[in-house]
This record gives C-alpha cells, structure tokens and sequence, in this order.
C-alpha cells in the first residue's frame, strides 16, 4: 500500500513555499530606522497634516514612551526592537490614477499574483476599492456611487485634510491614544488606512473593501481605521491582507476603531493572511492589532475574521455595548500551523439594557502551532438583562500543537444570562478513511472536514470573501494531518 | 472481478485473516457470515485498504490488477465501495456536499470533468426518491445525531450514487428496523446489475432474505472454512456456528 504517512506530509509542508511570497520591487521612500518625537513630526510633515494631528501623535508617543510591552499573552517571541525599524514608506509612484493605465505595472502585477487585480476588481458588482499598499493608498474606485450617497469613504490621511471636523472628534474615542502599548505606538506613528462615514439612515449599497500589504523590507505597518456609521446607517466592510515572504520579523500595530450610532450597524469582515514565517518558525509577520467598535442605542457591530496567517497574532476585536439594545458580535476562525502562535478572541463590554453578545469562536491549530481563545465578558451592574452566548471550538490535528481556551466572565448584574460553551477535537484517522474510501483524497479530506468546522463562522462572511477564505484556510493546512 | 488468493493481513502484529480465498464474479452476490471476530470486518477494510492492516502474504487483484499498492481512494475511484458498519461523523459537511466532493473526486481520477449541477440533482432526486429518503436529511451533517437505521441507510444512498463495480456491505443490518431492511435491500436489488458484485458481510439470515446471495461462505478464526450455497446461511441460522468449529477442528 502507497502510505501517505506523516513523515511525507511534513516534508511536502516543507517544501511548500508561501503561496503569495513575492516581493514587489518598487522605489519607494522610506525613512531611516528609529524612533523619536523627531520622527513623529517627520511623519506628520511628510503627510502635510494639521497643527492638532501632529501634536495628538506627540502626545501618544510620550505616552508609548512610558508604557511596557504587554506579557499576559500565550505567545513566545523575541521582542522587536524598536528602533531598529523605519517608520515610514511610501511609494515613490504616487500620484492619483484616473484609470488603470496610469497605475504602476509592477503594482498591478502584484495584484494579479494575489488575484485581486483592479481589472477583476472593476468588475466585480458592487466592490469598492481602496487599496492599501506599503501605508499610502495609490487607488480608489467607486468613489462616485459613493460620493452621491453622501458616504466618504477614503485613506485616514486624505480624510485627516478634507474632513478634519470627523476626524478630529472621533479619532481615538473608541481606542484612546494611551489604550495600550501598540496603540500607543499605532497613534504616534501611524502612516496611513483607511476612513470611512456613512451618513444618516444610508444603507451603503456596496461591500467596502481594503486589501492591505506590507512591501518594504524593514518596514513595520502601522494603519489607522476609522469607520462611523451615523444613525440608522447600515455598512459591510471587508479588509483582507496578504503579505510577501520576508525573512526579518515584520511588525503590524494596527488599530481600527468603529462608531455604530443610535439604531446603525456595522459588519467588519477581516480575512488575514500575514506571512506566517517557514516552516522552521524562520520569519513572519508580528501581528498586534487593537480593533474595537462601539454601539450607542440599538446599534449593531458584528466582527467577523479569518485568521490563517503571522508569526504572533494578538487582536482582539471588541464591543462596547453602550447602547440600551445594542447588539455585538465575534464571529471568528483562527488557523495555526508550524510554528504559528496565536492569542486571540475578542472583548464583550455590556453596559446598556437588554445589550446582546454572541461569540463564536473556531480555533484550528496543525503542526507545533499554539491556539489560544482569549475572551472577556463583562456585564455591569446597569446593564440589566444583558444576553451573552459563547461558544469556543478547537480542532486539533497532530500531536503538536495545542489549543487554549482562557475565557473571562465579569458580571456585576444578576439579570444577566451568561452562557459558554467549549469543545475540542481531534481529526481523526476514521474520519479521514472513511473520506478516503468514498475517493476523496486526505488532503481534500482535510480541507472538507476543516470547512464543515468553521462552517458556522464562513456562513457570516460575504459571499465573494466566503470562496477567497475557504482557499486560504485549504493552503494554510495543506499537509497537515495526525 | 475481485480475486483474493491466500491474502494473510495483520494488525498491530496480530494475525487476523489467515490464507483467504476467494472469486466474485461480475453479476454475483457474496455472503460473508462467521462468529465474532472471526475476521469479517478485518477483510473489509483491508479489500478498502486501510491503512493500519497490514498485508503480510497473498495478493488482492481487482479486475486482474493487483491493488495491494494502491491508496484507499485510488481504490475507490477503480469502483470498490464499502458500506460501513459504524459510519463516522463529519460536523457540518452536508450529505449533499460530501457526496458532490465524492462524486467529482472519482471523476477528476478518472479524467472526466465535474459534473454539472442540474445532473447531480437529478441524480440526488432519483436515488434519495429510490431509496425513501426525506431530502431534507441530505442537507444534515453527515452522519451527525443519526439513528442507525439512518446511518446504514445514507450508506446505501451513498453507493447508489457512487454506483460502484464491487460493493461491500459490512453489517449493513445492524440497528435497522424491519422496514428499513426492506427498503435498504430493495435498494441494493436495484442497483445490482450483471456489470457489478455485492459482498454481503452479515450475522443473520434476514438481511439475506432480501438480498438473495449466490454464494456463502463461512469465516472462522481468518480463513474461509465453508462455502455453499444461499441453503448454507438458513442451515446456520438454525445451527449455529458451533457444528463449523467442531469440523474445522476435528
């Protein structure tokens, strides 16, 4: 009998090189490593910003000054250096297109290669672009259907020149500048994102969609999001990211920050794929992202994210259920192999009436990889007959890695319904043989059983982001099983 | 169709099957019956091709190819299916969507393209409708929270749809009711043509009052002891398996 036994397995994951591991050689403008109030004010200059924005990320770096970096997490890594990092890169070639022909072919290259293409992306109904590429966005579409619903939806820079008065009241209002250690760093010396307000009582007709990369070597990304939906407007937003192989540890700060008022809501669709590093744990991406939302009354936030990619992943995205009625929600699927670590789960902060939570949460954890859920629910003692459902799977496959499961329960009101629920499991050989002898090979086998898995949480994602997370969660595993 | 000569098979180094033998031709209908743990089961997943038997002596030929070296699935694909006696779940994986990778991976090995979704649903209608099956329980997880009698009945549903050249029902009977019997059997009656072969691995003469065999045989400690024909499997039932130990060792 051919044995497709362990050993082959672990030889082909191996051999088998990181799909989207390319590098895009572009002149690009990058400052010198270092970190100092000098630096902040060059990135604030270089991107012509106001008085007011220069002295807020002054503020939060004498603020990161004084700050530790946070331990409590479940992951081992070698500190970065901060120093030893540029803060900023832009890339040369950036004036604004009006059509594709004028955009950089070895950008659109790029693009291609990750199959996202602006061509295919044009095309397809109802997705709007703003495409992130090493921190300045060099592409928007759709901007006009946007532009007559009154939506603005932009890079955080441009939004910081042309609508200063949105920026300037909501910006760190949900993540404070001092919130923690990234987010401090994020707020000093963040280059750019994405921004995004939707007005009044309008239902945005389209997927809103980032795709961000990390380009230049040495170059640690640190984006700012920024989305408000205004009363009773409605909002889906994707952002999806892909990184090239990179042999340094790159470091991605990210904070993301949603406004769900009086009766809007707001779905944040995230499928990241960070460079993981080689299979010897060599490389990858260093991923600590701070991304919460808040739901004043009957708002609505849903979370929902892919994670199949970085070194060390610690994000947590959360909600603040401020709102009588609000309603928040974390659907997630987190994926980790070879030397993968993860710490991540999300945050349910109950402080209006009637608020309602549900967590759904699928940790996939493959070779020496470590999975950890880490997730608080907190009802406060205002927030009367507060409903909060959490569900935390974990799928094992080998012997070496390890699933986590740290849940924290805080309630200080006793109406409250508080219910959570775990389990873990293991594929198993009689799984896989009985999908082998209905002719479907192991490999499929394992994708088929890993997709029937997180079902519940794929079932959440728009339709187009749905495909594209099922083939990243079938690569990330590829060759994986015990 | 399916030749076995003098197949020995172990696992974890303990001799199971012991020298077995055996010929089904097209268009025939094998029953094997036999005491607990005389080998049954074993000669199943190793005509399958699971992995943690081991194939110590002898050969296995499917349609004169020896398939010792092949891979479960590459025997699956050449058209061996094996009706499970204790099917496994797979969480969220539909009937429907496990048997569309199913059908279109048996396809990719065999070179044809997948198939079109208005044929895969007729061809679910015509053997769910064949086989009295509620539609809704195709959209199910696989397997999860049967009851056996709907376990071994997705079975059949599933080799209806596979519609292979050699079927091998392991205890197929076993936790089905007497109408789910009658409608298992009806259902393996239909799909048997003169092209194909069933092996019936069973305890019980009911299960054969339905699928009438052309052949029994008996399996005592790894080797087949005793063939004959469908009249051999009522005289077990009235007998016992004991007169066949005290042949075999007199």
């Amino acid at each position: 009998m051919t044995k497709y036994t362990e050993d082959d397995l672990r030889e082909e994951l191996k051999t088998k090189e990181y799909e989207y591991g390319f590098y895009t050689d572009m002149e690009s403008d990058t400052f010198p490593i270092g970190l100092d109030e000098d630096v902040v004010r060059a990135i604030s200059l270089k991107k012509e910003e106001p008085q007011w924005m220069t002295d807020w990320r002054l503020e939060a770096f004498r603020a990161w000054k004084d700050m530790l970096e946070p331990e409590w997490a479940n992951v081992n890594y070698v500190k970065p250096d901060f120093q030893a990092i540029s803060y900023y890169s832009a890339p040369n070639t950036k004036p604004k297109y009006d059509s594709l022909d004028e955009v950089d072919p070895e950008l659109l290259e790029t693009f291609k290669k990750l199959g996202i293409s602006l061509d295919e992306q044009k095309a397809l109904a109802g997705v709007a672009m703003d495409v992130v590429i090493d921190s300045v966005s060099v592409a928007t579409t759709f901007k006009k259907t946007l532009n007559e619903k009154g939506i603005i939806f932009c890079s955080i820079s441009e939004a910081i020149k042309e609508h200063p008065e949105l920026v300037k009241k909501y910006i760190g209002t949900v993540v404070p500048q001092k919130d923690n250690f990234y987010a401090a760093l994020n707020s000093a010396v963040f280059s750019d994102g994405s921004f995004c307000y939707i007005p009044k009582g309008v239902r945005c007709p389209m997927e809103l969609s980032t795709y961000f990369r990390i380009n230049q070597a040495n170059t640690g990304q640190f984006e700012r999001t920024l989305v408000i939906a205004d009363e009773g407007s409605y909002v889906s937003y994707l952002e999806g990211c892909t990184a090239p192989s990179r042999d340094e540890n790159q470091l991605h700060a990210a904070v993301v920050e949603l406004i769900a008022m009086d009766d809007a809501e707001i779905k944040y669709s995230t499928v990241q794929n960070w460079f993981p590093g080689n299979a010897e744990g060599k490389g990858g991406v260093y991923n600590f992202v701070t991304k919460r939302g808040l739901c004043e009354k009957n708002a609505k936030i849903s979370w929902t994210q892919v994670e199949t990619g970085s070194a060390i992943t610690w994000k947590y995205p959360s909600c603040i259920l401020k709102g009588d009625n609000s309603v928040g929600e974390f659907y997630s699927i987190a994926v980790t192999n070879n030397h993968q670590q993860a710490d991540t789960g999300t945050k349910m902060i109950h402080l209006g009436k009637n608020t309602k939570s549900t967590i759904i949460s699928k940790g996939i954890s493959a070779g020496r990889s470590q999975n950890s859920y880490r997730g608080l629910v907190q009802v406060s003692s205002r927030a009367d007959n507060a409903r909060n459902f959490s569900q935390c799977d974990s799928l094992l496959m080998g012997n070496d890695c390890g699933a986590h499961t740290f849940p924290y329960i805080e309630v200080k009101n006793k109406s409250a319904i508080i219910e959570h629920e775990a389990t873990t499991s293991k594929i198993g050989e009689d799984q896989i043989f009985y999908c082998n002898q209905r002719g479907i090979d192991t490999e499929k086998a394992i994708a088929l059983i890993v997709n029937g898995f997180s079902k519940e949480v794929l079932n959440k994602l728009p339709m187009e982001f749905a495909v594209e997370a099922q083939k990243l969660l079938e690569i990330s595993l590829e060759g994986s099983v015990g | 169709m399916l030749k076995i000569n003098n197949l020995h098979a172990s696992v974890e180094d303990k001799a199971i099957l012991r020298g077995i033998n055996l010929e089904v031709k097209p268009g025939e209908v094998h029953a094997i019956m036999g005491p607990n743990g005389s080998g049954k089961s074993t000669l199943a997943s190793v005509i399958a091709g699971k992995e943690e038997y081991e194939v110590t002596e002898g050969e296995i030929l499917l349609e004169n190819v020896n398939i010792d070296e092949m891979a479960p699935e590459e025997r699956a694909h050449k058209g061996i299916f094996l009706s499970f006696q204790y099917p496994v779940e797979i969480p969220g994986v539909s009937v429907t969507n496990f048997m569309k990778t199913a059908i279109n991976e048996t396809r990719k090995a065999n070179g044809l393209p997948d198939m079109p979704a208005n044929e895969m649903l007729k061809l679910i209608r015509e053997k769910s409708e064949m086989l009295e099956i509620d539609r809704k329980f195709l959209s199910r997880s696989l397997n999860e929270g049967f009851s056996g009698g709907e376990k071994k009945r997705n079975e059949i549903f599933q080799m209806a749809m596979l519609e292979p050249k050699l079927a091998i029902l392991d205890e197929t009977d076993s936790g089905l009711d007497i109408d789910a019997l009658r409608i298992v059997a009806n259902g393996v009656n239909k799909l048997k043509s003169k092209d194909n072969a069933v092996i019936v691995i069973t305890h019980y003469q009911r299960l054969l009052d339905h699928i009438v065999p052309d052949f029994v045989h008996v399996l005592f400690e790894g080797r087949i002891v005793k063939s004959g024909g469908k009249e051999l499997a009522h005289e077990l039932e009235e007998k016992g398996y004991d007169w066949i130990k005290e042949e075999v060792n007199a």
